[in-house]
């Protein structure tokens, strides 16, 4: 077994978190929204995983168990909003939900 | 070992750069489990099965299907996609773009200067050992994973019903 330097991994996951920070940020379609922000999750957990590997700890996994279950949760919430914001806008356009009425 | 850990790091990046430049949700899915696979694979390297086959199952998997539901129940066409390119202009994307590539170059430098000569032995953490650390001292927050977990399905059952349905079940015991 060959050792990978630390920074390499961490290096991933910043690469991967911003990656996912950028198509929050410049999406309009509120799939890829979500989709992103999975991409965004995911990367976390590496960090995590990478780190536990450094010091052969199982704690990062463990870490990366709470992200997916979060993960989980938050894509079922999310895609059931978006089935509500397309049966009453009839569109993707996470804009479309910018006004409150009450 | 470590050129797969780099070989599979340069694909989920480039595969994830894919997915944020698509204007097909479905491209943009297929690329999302390429990159997901990739970091699985990544996992495998640095000595994590039992989580890669979680990322496996649970990511390329369930959640990956999750979308694949969704985007054929939007059912959206060609307009969607020319729209799409409309939205995704360089005016739109290059200030989020610009900045989020400082914040990357902040990260790395901050991470080169940190860390020095420490190296990832690559030992492998087992299944067992992660499912002791898992019901020994992190039981409380296995319990509250599932309760989380739980409030997900309920949110997304309530948020999932048809407009119709829902005021027709507010009309009745009035």
């Amino acid at each position: 077994m060959t050792a990978i330097p630390m920074e390499h991994g961490l290096a991933l996951a910043g690469t991967l978190f911003v990656l996912g920070l950028a198509g929050v940020l410049a999406r309009r379609n509120i799939v890829f929204i979500l989709m992103s922000i999975e991409i965004m999750l995911n990367a976390a957990g590496v960090a995590f995983v990478v780190a536990g590997a450094r010091w052969a700890a199982a704690d990062g996994q463990v870490m990366f168990f709470f992200i997916l279950a979060t993960a989980a949760a938050e894509v079922a919430v999310g895609l059931a909003l978006v089935l509500q914001l397309y049966h009453r806008f009839h569109t993707v356009d996470a804009d479309a939900a910018s006004k409150m009425r009450g | 070992m470590s050129y797969i850990f780099y070989i599979s790091a340069a694909v989920a990046v480039v595969a994830t750069l894919l997915v944020v430049t698509r204007t097909h949700a479905v491209h943009a899915l297929l690329y999302l489990v390429a990159s997901l696979l990739a970091v699985a694979m990544v996992f495998v390297t640095l000595g994590a099965p039992l989580v890669a086959a979680l990322e496996v199952i649970v990511y390329a998997g369930a959640v990956i299907v999750l979308f694949v539901f969704i985007i054929m129940m939007l059912n959206l066409g060609k307009h969607a996609v020319e729209g799409e390119r409309r939205w995704l202009a360089p005016s739109a994307w290059a200030g989020p773009t610009i900045l989020c590539l400082i914040l990357l170059a902040e990260l790395f430098y901050v991470v080169a200067c940190g860390g020095g000569a420490e190296v990832t032995q690559a030992a492998e953490v087992g299944p067992k050992e992660v499912g002791q650390a898992l019901f020994g001292p992190y039981v409380l927050g296995v319990e509250l994973a599932g309760m989380l977990l739980l409030a997900g399905l309920v949110g997304a059952y309530h948020l999932g019903r048809r407009e119709a349905l829902g005021e027709a079940a507010e009309e009745g015991p009035q």
